[in-house]
């Protein structure tokens, strides 16, 4: 009796003092975010405005530009160059592939097909990463599932045609950039079918019908009306998978060539190599790219809709 | 109402069935061009389903749908000389107010300059000049209503569809586009085919009512006729609230075996063929509503004010005048 007479003045006092109450809800959020997040985030900033000492491989905690200024360094800008490249590569494909289904899931589907769509999105993101990423190396190996399927249907040469292209080819799919593009898109895909599914639901169908009974014909439409209202959700998958992509350094290990991408050098740097602060400065660049793509995409209208 | 006697639009024998609902059932309808028509009923009544159909966002599952003589059930909607103003507006939210307008000049390829000038016209026609720069979500819902109305304008129909498009405003702002609507369409002389479950707006604004209940046209006609001679009891009671007499106290009356239709307001107390007991009586302002049973049947009757109203409970006699009394002898229940 006394407990609950306790918690009903408890329940009370908060009622009469709802700025109390308030501050109880977003402390803990706020000082997660605050601490744990930004701080960790400003950490790893001021890191990468120090240097490494090329004589005892001690940081110089002093600032300087020089660490920026070594990823101008062939061998590294390389590095950044095609690892934004394979991110443009997986974002521009995941959303042209994630478009029909989401538009379908959004459009048509209802009841128990839409529950089937939903579980079909998320069933790959039940199980582990690492699982996903070996199998597919499983599929596009030299003695994998797609190898045998090609030669079944007597187009094995077809295959050797592509794996003779440069840069995109190589010995197997699996040691391709072909092989990491495939891994990455098939991982992040379900990072862009459900936003756009959000925003292609929010489109009211008058609004299409609107189009059409103007004379707009149904490509038409998908021009002016469904991909702009829809571009807020693409830009916000787009955000997924052009940051997840900036960021792995798993996929590229398993899969691919020996040429590194971002992830694997912030690895490698502040690992094996020591040099936390290039692995810092390489860190910020997928920062800065997102910021800058965002701003972009910001001043180009592509959030109006919301 | 017609100019040149031509159709604006006809559906012959048309249904439309979603599973096992006939939404439209075997529906005849011809609306004259330059005609403003009401598509009138209660919800689920088959109304909107009807002018979706002549839209072209629906189907027939039986029947044919002609615009101006042409066999149009085929066409696509962006091929159809009509246009729709949406119940919901359906303004496109990331285009400002004149590309709204322009947009359909835009698809059909027209240049820039002329489609925005021909949108600023449409505009000033529906008195929202200088409101060109904002988007949608910065205006009230009269005025875009009144965008919704300029962009399917601005394309010139041979044919103006309205979804119920007063539905979503205050009662003094839809007085004042109903008279607007009306005004407009006598000015430009365009068909308007209008849909609404407000039989008020519907009988003050068209040349012609056809008036709709569970998929089937119950009765066409000038808002005068639908109202004094109704063919059903359902019209009788849905436009303008009538009574709706029995064979058994018609044929005691007229000696006719007929359902029929007797205004409220054409019912007065005093020496008559009818007597029965005062049920109820509410003070409505201007007039005096009283329900008075006789034989058997409740009868909703309008006293003006300044009538002297019995109290409840007392035996009165009822009159009316003979034209009143409807007979509806072509429906047998």
């Amino acid at each position: 009796m006394a407990e609950a007479s306790l918690g009903a003045r408890l329940s009370d006092t908060l009622w009469r003092r709802p700025n109390v109450m308030l501050l109880l809800l977003v402390l803990p959020p706020v000082l997660w975010l605050g601490i744990v997040y930004l701080g960790a985030l400003f950490a790893l900033l001021a890191q990468s405005f120090f240097s490494i000492d090329e004589f005892s491989g001690l940081i110089r905690y002093e600032f300087t530009l020089k660490t920026y200024g070594e990823l101008f360094r062939a061998s590294n800008f390389d590095i950044l160059v095609r690892t934004l490249l394979m991110a443009s590569a997986v974002t521009i494909a995941a959303a042209i592939v994630a478009f029909p289904i989401a538009y379908y899931a959004a459009r048509y589907a209802t009841g128990r097909w839409k529950a089937v769509f939903y579980l079909g999105v998320m069933l790959p993101l039940w199980s582990s990463y690492l699982v996903k990423v070996y199998s597919w190396k499983l599929i596009l190996a030299q003695e994998g599932i797609l190898n045998w399927l090609f030669e079944t249907l007597h187009l094995s040469w077809v295959l050797e045609a592509y794996l003779a292209i440069p840069v995109i080819g190589g010995n197997s799919l699996s040691v391709s950039w072909t092989g990491t593009f495939l891994v990455f898109l098939y991982v992040w895909l379900p990072f862009m079918i459900l936003p756009v599914q959000a925003a292609l639901e929010r489109v009211p169908p008058s609004m299409l019908e609107a189009s059409g009974d103007l004379g707009a014909q149904p490509s038409q439409t998908l021009r002016h009306v469904i991909i702009p209202l829809a571009l807020p959700g693409i830009i916000a998958g787009s955000i997924f998978t052009f940051s997840l992509t900036m960021g792995d350094y798993i996929i590229p290990q398993i899969v691919g060539t020996s040429a590194r991408m971002i992830g694997q050098a912030v690895y490698q740097f502040q690992g094996t190599a020591g040099n936390i602060p290039l692995a810092a400065a390489f860190a910020v660049v997928p920062i800065v790219v997102m910021g800058v793509y965002l701003t972009l995409a910001k001043r180009a209208g592509a959030f109006d809709a919301l | 109402m017609s100019a040149s006697g031509t159709l604006a639009v006809e559906l012959k024998a048309v249904s439309r069935h979603f599973a096992d609902v006939r939404a439209v059932d075997g529906v005849e309808l011809s609306i004259n061009e330059g005609e403003f028509f009401a598509l009138l009923g209660p919800s689920g009544s088959g109304k909107t389903t009807c002018l979706r159909l002549i839209a072209g966002f629906e189907q027939p599952t039986f029947g044919t749908v002609s615009i101006f003589g042409e066999d149009s059930t085929q066409v696509p909607p962006y091929r159809r000389p009509v246009n729709t103003v949406f119940q919901d507006y359906a303004l496109f939210p990331h285009l400002n107010v004149l590309d709204n307008v322009a947009y359909g000049l835009m698809v059909r390829g027209e240049a820039k300059a002329s489609r925005l000038s021909a949108a600023e016209e449409a505009l000033n026609l529906v008195a929202l000049d200088g409101f060109g720069a904002r988007k949608p979500s910065q205006l009230s819902g009269g005025q875009r209503q009144r965008v919704a109305l300029a962009r399917a304008l601005v394309m010139q129909p041979k044919v103006l569809l309205l979804d119920e498009p007063l539905g979503a405003l205050d009662l003094k702002l839809r007085e004042q586009m109903q008279s607007e609507l009306k005004v407009l369409q006598r000015r430009l002389g365009i068909t308007f085919i209008f849909v609404t479950h407000d039989q008020g707006e519907a009988l003050s604004m068209s040349d012609r009512v056809a008036v709709f209940n569970e998929g089937k046209i119950q009765q066409i006609g000038s808002p005068q006729e639908v109202y004094d001679r109704p063919n059903t009891p359902f019209v009788a009671d849905f436009v303008g609230s009538s009574n709706v007499l029995p064979p058994t106290l018609v044929s005691k009356l007229t000696g006719r075996d007929a359902y029929a239709s007797l205004r409220p307001e054409s019912i007065r107390i005093g020496n008559g063929p009818l007597t029965g007991t005062v049920v109820e009586a509410a003070f409505l302002g201007a007039a005096t509503r009283l329900e008075v049973r006789a034989d058997e049947t409740v009868l909703n009757i309008l006293l003006p004010k300044g009538a002297g109203v019995p109290n409840t409970g007392a035996t009165v006699k009822l009159h009316w005048d003979p034209d009143a009394l409807h007979l509806m002898e072509g429906y047998y229940g």
